[in-house]
């Protein structure tokens, strides 16, 4: 089992799991028919007959083969209505979930990146983040999905079947992980140029754990501890970063870009393009392109000093 | 008529050599490059459509072969995305509009009016304008792929990625106009081979006495006729979004991004079958002379493809159940969807008991043909589960759809298709493919294509989604990639060996006699290959498997031969109606064709384009009807 | 006249009308295409009404008057359609050249006002998807008028300068089935663009 759990066949949810039930039992049947017709198939390959090299055709026979014919077509039938039945009946049951009181996401998506809104009754309230989306074990949670450019698509393999994110229409998806752990999740519908870079995490947590970082992703961004941090914290705010980013409880406050308030308790960066180290940001602040072309990230043009003081400062961001 | 007496006479009697002789002159065409490019011969523009349509599946694969070298390995750069995404569009484009759709009706060029007895297509000119059409519609696509605008929004392209917005520059331009291309060249065609199957059929070939192939051939040709009109309109509309801001697909002014979708899985989906009938009709074409046997179920097999067709049309939402419609409409997709597996199974079954009674003789074509059961019942199957609207959740959009796709159509079409070309080889060209290279270009592609696409749907179930670039280590996919793209090496192989056999089978003089499969079929009563005028007496049919037939055979006669005269019969008994004469080869289907091109063009760069490209594209069209003077 | 190894077809004619004649197939093969273009577009109109809480969105529904006087002069055309069609059938040269001349004033008549048309359709096709539909569909059905009269007008130069054969009227009968087409195709267009928009709201 790898870490992150990222396999249709690897469920840790109910929504998944009823899926995965379906797919062995259509999986099951689909074998035994696949094996049934090769072997009448190479029975009649190899059966016995009398040696003729005669190029004389023959029409009779038809009427008992139209018999055998007739039989595979009704068995087809009743398979068909067998898998009809379970598939109905398999659909009906992922709506089957206990929802009241759940949790409410919206989340959005962008060319390359994944919004994450923890909706709240009161606005102060409210988490964005982006790419990491973390949900308290044994909970369902509702995803209200959007797209804001393109078509995308939502999937967490391990958790649930995928549904597209449409512009101008809403749809939703509900989710529940029924262990703790870390599943990949990407966007499965071709949206451009960095579709394969459109990755994010799904991280189940223990209900105490979660609740312990939702709370920590409501606070304000920490405040600077050293000067380099605080040299870091200039940089951002007088470059071209405010234009897109937001970090709360600073003046930067645009929403273009992902939420950066808790960017360093993130395991990845650029949508899972790579690990949330100080050597993959400094090199994805420095020159994104390199990291994740096409990204729509500008190159910030930084003297040396100040990107390694702007790197120190988000790395604090926790 | 100022016909001499004794020619009068002579028209009574069967062809003797002089008159067979005087036949040909009448019906070749115009010696030279002005009259190659005039040549309204069904056989020579079927040639010219599938070798041309071969030219675009090895291009094709090509790209193919580029995409798996990215893949094999985990975050490689051999591509940059941009380059990519333009090579997994072009492919699949190119595999969809330049290569499988034609080739089939390229094969029901060439050969359904041998088939069927006759002389030549209902329109013999429209089908040389279609192939025009076509091939420029290819090119003009891989010279701007060529200049960096190659299509890079997928085969199918949805909108808004692929509108004004989200796709700027002219990429997206050139892939709305090489959908109008392609679907004005198979729609022509598709009405010719309607015509033709229904009213220039050899007298007493009733439609049921119909060779397999070209029922299967009328049936995909109305498909086109219903699904290729929704994508031209679909594609007129993205063309008119991005060049003259209409709003059809902007959510923001009341237009609607799965509009698209629509209009294009409609004709989408029917697509697949239009590639799958022609090839069924092919296995069924080769199954009866290597069985040695009538085959099993020749109505059940008729009434299939008549089910196929209206089916296909009623289960095009199942490649949209991630968009979240209605429950109630998706099960009925579902049910839909399931349903058409019992037509196809109904194929499959018929073609078993066939093998089973039958007295095999295992040659290359039949190779292919078991070839194709195995992949095809497999591609079957696969269908079946992603009719399953839960699974499809899961695996939509994944590996795994690209594995059940290439089952069905490399399983369910390529395979019938070499299996035809080794089939009907010697028919064209006088000469056998070699069966030792046959058999060994069969094991390779039947190996290859496993080994690609086999693990491709273990990748789907762990995640991998489709037109990725690359990925992450970590996801565990390498493992499985790499094999796939070793696969895709020996399939390149295999391809490599069958142009090698033709190769060497064109350098080796013309030996071949009319009938040397001691098949069952029309065509080969005629020489391979064939004259221009395809018979000299065109033939009277008196049973379902021609040449089977005991008895004396008869002949028409009474049709001048100094000019090109077909018969043309009832639509159902096929009873002779009356004579037509056929238009004598010429150039304007050319001249309109590249009028047309042009048009099309230059729409992508100007709305004008649509105004002052009329002009030429009318005077093309009047010089092509206006008769000739000796006509009077 | 059947042998026993011989079927002799030399008293077949050369020529023959209506679903005996190739020309009638194909002219129906392409009625196929285009009507199942038209039914593509009505689906489109139809579904994004479905889709939208206003119809039309923003502005008032086109003016009736152009759009009804010239569903009466589509359908008046059919009578000199009808005239030069089954003068082609009996192969009656002066009846095929007068009524030929009719038809097509009658369609220039019908063009000269599809302007007028176009000009109360009270939107532009940029403004929003209701509007690019109706644009198209009245843009798509006179592209087919226009198709028919240049036909038209083409055969009628032919009828009158030659040269002229037997299945030259065969050509005409079929030129006047795809006019009947255009006819047929237009009266749900018009009562789409005319009187489903004037319908309000969904």
């Amino acid at each position: 089992m790898s870490e992150k759990l990222n396999s249709a066949l690897d469920t840790a949810g109910p929504q998944a799991g009823r899926i995965e039930d379906l797919w062995w039992l259509l999986f099951g049947f689909c074998a035994v028919v696949f094996v049934a017709v090769m072997a009448v198939l190479v029975a009649a390959l190899v059966r016995r007959r009398t040696p003729d090299e005669s190029m004389e055709p023959t029409y009779a026979g038809q009427r008992t083969a139209l018999r055998y014919v007739g039989a595979g077509v009704l068995a087809t039938g009743a398979i068909l209505l067998g898998f009809l039945i379970a598939s109905v009946t398999t659909d009906r049951g992922l709506d089957e979930i206990e929802t009241g009181g759940a949790r409410v996401l919206t989340i959005t998506g962008r060319q390359w990146w994944w919004e994450i809104r923890y909706e709240d009754a009161r606005p102060d309230r409210v988490v964005v983040t982006a790419n990491e989306i973390h949900v308290p074990v044994g909970q369902p949670v509702l995803l209200r999905l959007r797209a804001s450019d393109v078509i995308h698509s939502f999937w967490v393999p391990s958790l649930a079947g995928k549904r597209d994110l449409i512009p101008g229409r809403d749809t939703g998806l509900w989710i529940q992980a029924n262990r703790p752990g870390t599943f990949q999740g990407q966007c499965a519908e071709f949206c451009g140029y960095q579709h394969a870079h459109m990755r994010f995490l799904v991280i189940a947590q223990p209900p105490a754990e979660f609740d312990a970082w939702l709370e920590g992703q409501r606070a304000s961004a920490p405040e600077p501890a050293t000067d380099e941090e605080r040299r870091g914290r200039e940089v951002f705010l007088a470059g071209s970063c405010v234009m897109c980013h937001t970090i709360r409880g600073t003046a930067a406050g645009s929403i273009v870009g992902p939420d950066l308030t808790h960017l360093a308790s993130r395991q990845t960066i650029a949508a899972g393009a790579r690990p949330n180290t100080r050597d993959h940001l400094a090199a994805w602040v420095a020159d994104p392109q390199r990291t994740k072309p096409g990204a729509r990230m500008p190159v910030p043009e930084l003297p040396p000093a100040d990107l390694q003081a702007l790197v120190t400062y988000l790395r604090s961001l926790r | 008529m100022k016909l001499s007496p004794e020619v009068k006479a002579a028209l009574h009697e069967p062809a003797t050599d002089t008159e067979a002789a005087l036949l040909e002159r009448t019906w070749a065409r115009p010696r030279g490059l002005a009259g190659w490019l005039a040549s309204t011969d069904h056989k020579e523009i079927g040639r010219r459509f599938v070798v041309t349509a071969f030219a675009f599946f090895l291009l094709g694969g090509v790209l193919a072969a580029l995409m798996r070298l990215q893949l094999s390995r985990p975050e490689l750069g051999l591509l940059d995305p941009d380059l990519y995404n333009q090579v997994f569009s072009m492919h699949g484009a190119t595999m969809m509009f330049l290569f499988a759709v034609p080739v089939m009706e390229a094969m029901g060029v060439y050969l359904v009016p041998l088939m069927i007895g006759t002389r030549n297509l209902a329109f013999p000119r429209l089908a040389a304008f279609g192939y025009y059409i076509y091939l420029f519609g290819g090119v003009m696509i891989y010279v701007a792929f060529a200049f960096d605008t190659g299509i890079e929004t997928g085969w199918f392209s949805n909108v808004p990625l692929a509108g004004p917005e989200f796709s700027p520059g002219k990429r997206t331009d050139f892939y709305a106009q090489l959908i109008t291309f392609t679907a004005l060249s198979a729609m022509v065609e598709a009405v010719n081979l309607i015509v033709t199957i229904l009213k220039l059929r050899a007298p007493g070939m009733t439609l049921n006495r119909m060779p397999l192939f070209v029922w299967a051939m009328l049936v995909t040709s109305f498909m086109i006729v219903f699904a290729m009109p929704t994508v031209a309109t679909g594609s007129a509309m993205l063309m008119l979004d991005r060049l003259v801001s209409t709003q059809f697909f902007n959510p923001a002014e009341g237009g609607d991004a799965l509009l698209w979708q629509h209009l294009f899985w409609f004709f989408g989906h029917p697509e697949v079958y239009i590639i799958f009938l022609p090839a069924t009709g092919m296995v069924s074409a080769m199954l009866v002379p290597f069985t040695r046997r009538a085959i099993v179920g020749y109505t059940p097999v008729v009434l299939a493809l008549i089910a196929t067709a209206f089916a296909g049309f009623g289960l095009w939402v199942h490649h949209m159940f991630a968009a979240g419609l209605p429950k109630l409409g998706q099960s009925f997709f579902t049910a839909a969807s399931m349903l058409i597996a019992i037509p196809s199974g109904t194929q499959i079954f018929c073609w078993l008991a066939t093998l089973w009674m039958g007295r095999l003789r295992f040659t290359t074509p039949l190779l292919f043909v078991l070839g194709f059961l195995f992949t095809f019942v497999m591609g079957g199957l696969t269908g079946v589960m992603l009719a399953a609207v839960p699974f499809n959740l899961q695996v939509h959009d994944t590996y795994f759809v690209v594995a059940h796709f290439h089952y069905v159509l490399i399983g369910g079409a390529i395979f019938p298709l070499f299996g035809a070309f080794y089939y009907w080889f010697p028919k064209t060209y006088g000469r056998m493919l070699s069966e030792r290279l046959g058999r060994w270009n069969f094991a390779l592609m039947f190996a290859g294509f496993q080994l690609t696409f086999f693990p491709m749907h273990i990748l789907g179930l762990h995640g991998m989604p489709r037109r990725v670039y690359t990925y992450p280590a970590e996801t565990g996919w390498g493992g499985l990639s790499l094999l796939a793209s070793i696969g895709a090496g020996v399939l390149g192989l295999s391809v490599l060996l069958f142009l090698i056999n033709v190769l060497l089978a064109l350098r080796r003089p013309r030996e071949n006699p009319a009938n040397p499969w001691h098949a069952d079929g029309l065509e080969w009563s005629t020489t391979s290959p064939p004259p221009a005028c395809n018979y000299a007496d065109l033939p009277v049919v008196r049973g379902r498997y021609a040449l089977w037939t005991k008895g004396e055979p008869t002949v028409v006669t009474g049709l001048r031969r100094d000019r090109m005269f077909v018969l043309v019969t009832h639509v159902l008994d096929a009873q002779p109606d009356h004579k037509r004469e056929m238009p004598a080869p010429s150039l304007w289907p050319l001249l309109a064709a590249l009028a047309t091109t042009a048009l099309f063009i230059a729409t992508i760069f100007t709305p004008w384009g649509v105004v002052w490209g009329l002009i030429p594209v009318f005077v093309t069209l009047v010089g092509w009807f206006w008769p000739k003077q000796d006509e009077s | 006249m059947k042998t026993l190894h011989k079927l002799d077809v030399s008293e077949l004619p050369e020529y023959a009308f209506g679903h005996r004649s190739i020309m009638w197939w194909g002219t129906m093969g392409i009625v196929l295409i285009e009507g199942t273009m038209f039914v593509a577009l009505l689906g489109t109109y139809y579904y994004l009404r479905s889709q939208s809480t206003g119809w039309p969105p923003e502005s008032p529904p086109p003016d009736l008057w152009f759009g009804t006087i010239n569903t009466v002069i589509l359908l008046a055309s059919c009578v000199p359609n009808h005239l030069y069609k089954k003068a082609a059938e009996r192969e009656d040269l002066r009846g095929v050249r007068i009524w030929l001349v009719v038809a097509v004033l009658f369609a220039l008549a019908f063009v000269a006002i599809r302007v007028f048309e176009f000009r109360t359709l009270n939107c532009r096709w940029s403004d929003n998807a209701y509007a690019s539909t109706i644009w198209t569909l009245l843009g798509f059905h006179t592209a087919h008028v226009v198709t028919d009269l240049l036909d038209t007008l083409v055969l009628t130069v032919l009828m009158f300068t030659g040269p002229l054969k037997g299945k030259r009227f065969v050509d005409v009968a079929e030129n006047g089935m795809y006019w009947y087409f255009v006819v047929w195709a237009w009266l749900p267009i018009y009562a789409t663009i005319y009187l489903v928009s004037r319908g309000g709201g969904v």
